[in-house]
């Protein structure tokens, strides 16, 4: 090739080379942006609430006296409501996404059901909160109790199940899937001993990323009426004589983390501002602990399937 | 008169194994008995689209039947129409029957079960496809959907099929590692003891080398060829020097007829329609 055609050629993809750079800083800066503030803001909430960080503050009730006020009955109040979170929302998300992609026969009533569906996932939260304060507050009477706002939370989270269920399933390749009809699998069978097993990992992923969005939930908690000074715990769960007595806990009025959080910073007292700041700092680590675990079962199911 | 044809003709000493003599002589001149046949078959993808015509084959047991003919042409169609395959997505309609001998019953019907046809014909993909378990669980799993718990049972029947797919050898100090650890030809030959870990009356091969490299792809053809004398057994190939080397019977199909049907010789050497020939040759455009 001649001298001059082969300058022509370099210039060029040094021009192209140099608009790669340019992205590169600039996709960095976007990145770190992001990174900055958010680090920003848990090191500050982190520096605000280390002092009130220690065994006290998880035992104790709420108080009038900042300094002796503690996070008991919000972080238990927290666990049984995610609770029951799980158990109402995660079978109903995952047997709906299993029906919709391997069960429900294509035509537009599937396809109606399928954008409602995804469109749930949008809704506001309060909006599930109005949903639940009529429904199960006062037309089932569940009252302001843990076991409402554990159904308010699940139906929260059921599009996001769903919706998780069906891509990890949509992840199972046809072949599978006609390995095991030509064995002579039913249905069922193909779904049970195959599309589920194998999907397992990115449904667990979605179940885990939906409970952590719910954990973080103030206002539909909020609109069904939980209470935000809450000084005794609910009876231990499944103890008590039966038949009632292992559920009385379901019904109890109890307070969760983000309620006591909001309870606190609207104190005038800047006491208590640090009391939110380290109750803060609980729902960030409950949260990322969650996303731990969801990281480490993909990682792990990743390594033995691959399609 | 067809001597500048390239399709390789099938000299009986090429063949890898051949049976012994006393077997041989019988195997070449008595008529082999029907296992099934197709007859007036039809089939709709979708309700609309209509990929197989009028097609009328019978399939020889314990015999190689292979399904040549240009991509599209519906071999493919026609294979998956004998374990009711099309029966899983929705729309898809057959006409005509598909009758499986001795008991003469059309499996196309709609009487009859879809998974019942699943479980006497048997198939291996196109791509292998083993489940994400173990060596052992993917050959068990036929049996296992077959309601057999034994563990003896399960052992003996899974080494059987192992043995049978000429992978038992390679796998028998392993067979709780994930199959996918397995090569592309051991996972297809995996798949192979798979289909026949449930004693299948047909073997259905759906273009099983394609996706393989030539020393895999013998040993597949190796196997074929082995098999014959337990199961009878209908391959689709795109790869018409594989169809001379395995099979006993061929058939040229193009857009979704049965264009001939005969033996393979006979296809390979002396074709009486014009369009095989044009195929063969490679003059098909």
């Amino acid at each position: 090739m001649e001298a001059a055609r082969l300058a022509q050629m370099r210039a060029l993809i040094a021009r192209h080379k140099y608009l790669d750079r340019i992205f590169a800083i600039v996709g960095l800066m976007a990145m770190f942006a992001g990174m900055i503030t958010l680090t920003a803001l848990f090191i500050d909430l982190l520096i605000d609430g280390a002092p009130r960080l220690n065994w006290d503050f998880f035992t104790s009730f709420p108080s009038r006296r900042a300094s002796q006020a503690g996070i008991l009955s919000a972080w238990v109040g927290t666990t049984l409501v995610m609770l029951v979170t799980a158990v109402a929302g995660v079978p109903l998300g995952i047997a709906a996404g299993i029906y919709l992609e391997e069960y429900a026969p294509r035509n537009w009533i599937t396809d109606l059901i399928e954008i409602n569906v995804t469109n749930l996932a949008g809704v506001p939260s309060i909006v599930y909160g109005l949903l639940a304060l009529g429904l199960f507050v006062y037309q089932l009477d569940l009252g302001q109790s843990i076991l409402a706002a554990g159904l308010t939370l699940g139906l929260l989270i059921l599009p996001v199940v769903i919706v998780a269920t069906r891509e990890s399933i949509r992840a199972v390749p046809g072949s599978i899937r006609e390995a095991a009809y030509a064995l002579g699998a039913t249905k069922w069978q193909c779904v049970a001993h195959h599309v589920l097993p194998y999907s397992t990992a990115g449904i667990l992923t979605g179940v885990i990323i939906g409970m952590a969005r719910a954990i973080g939930e103030t206002a539909p908690i909020i609109t069904i009426g939980a209470l935000t000074f809450i000084a005794f715990l609910p009876p231990i769960p499944f103890t008590g004589d039966p038949p009632a007595g292992p559920f009385e806990w379901l019904f109890a009025p109890f307070t969760v983390l983000p309620i006591q959080m909001f309870n606190w910073l609207s104190r005038p007292q800047a006491a208590f501002l640090e009391n939110a700041a380290a109750a803060g700092v609980v729902i960030i680590v409950m949260t990322l602990a969650m996303n731990a675990v969801a990281i480490v079962i993909r990682y792990r199911y990743r390594k033995r399937i691959k399609w | 008169m067809k001597s500048d044809m390239q399709a390789p003709a099938r000299p009986a000493a090429d063949r890898p194994a051949p049976p012994p003599p006393a077997a041989a002589a019988p195997r070449s001149t008595m008529r082999p008995a029907i296992k099934a046949q197709a007859r007036g078959l039809n089939f709709y993808y979708g309700g609309t689209v209509q990929a197989l015509k009028n097609i009328d084959l019978d399939l020889a047991e314990r015999r190689v039947t292979a399904l040549i003919g240009p991509s599209g042409c519906g071999k493919s169609t026609f294979l998956r129409c004998f374990n009711r395959m099309h029966d899983l997505y929705p729309g898809n309609r057959y006409e005509g029957e598909i009758v499986l001998q001795p008991d003469n019953v059309n499996i196309l019907d709609k009487s009859v079960d879809p998974i019942e046809v699943r479980m006497r014909i048997s198939m291996v993909f196109q791509k292998p496809n083993p489940f994400p378990k173990s060596i052992y669980e993917n050959v068990a799993y036929g049996l296992r959907v077959r309601g057999v718990r034994s563990r003896a049972r399960l052992d003996d029947k899974v080494e059987e099929a192992l043995r049978g797919a000429a992978l038992w050898d390679e796998v028998k100090d392993r067979l709780d590692d994930l199959a996918f650890n397995l090569s592309g030809g051991q996972q297809q030959r995996l798949c192979i003891a798979r289909a026949l870990a449930t004693d299948p009356e047909i073997l259905l091969f759906d273009e099983p080398t394609s996706a393989l490299d030539p020393i895999a792809t013998a040993s597949i053809e190796e196997l074929v060829h082995e098999l014959r004398d337990k199961v009878t057994i209908l391959i689709v190939t795109h790869n018409m020097q594989q169809a001379a080397r395995v099979s006993d019977y061929t058939a040229f199909m193009h857009l979704g007829e049965l264009v001939e049907f005969g033996d393979t010789n006979t296809i390979f050497t002396n074709p009486s329609k014009k369009q095989t020939e044009d195929y063969i040759t490679g003059r098909y455009g």
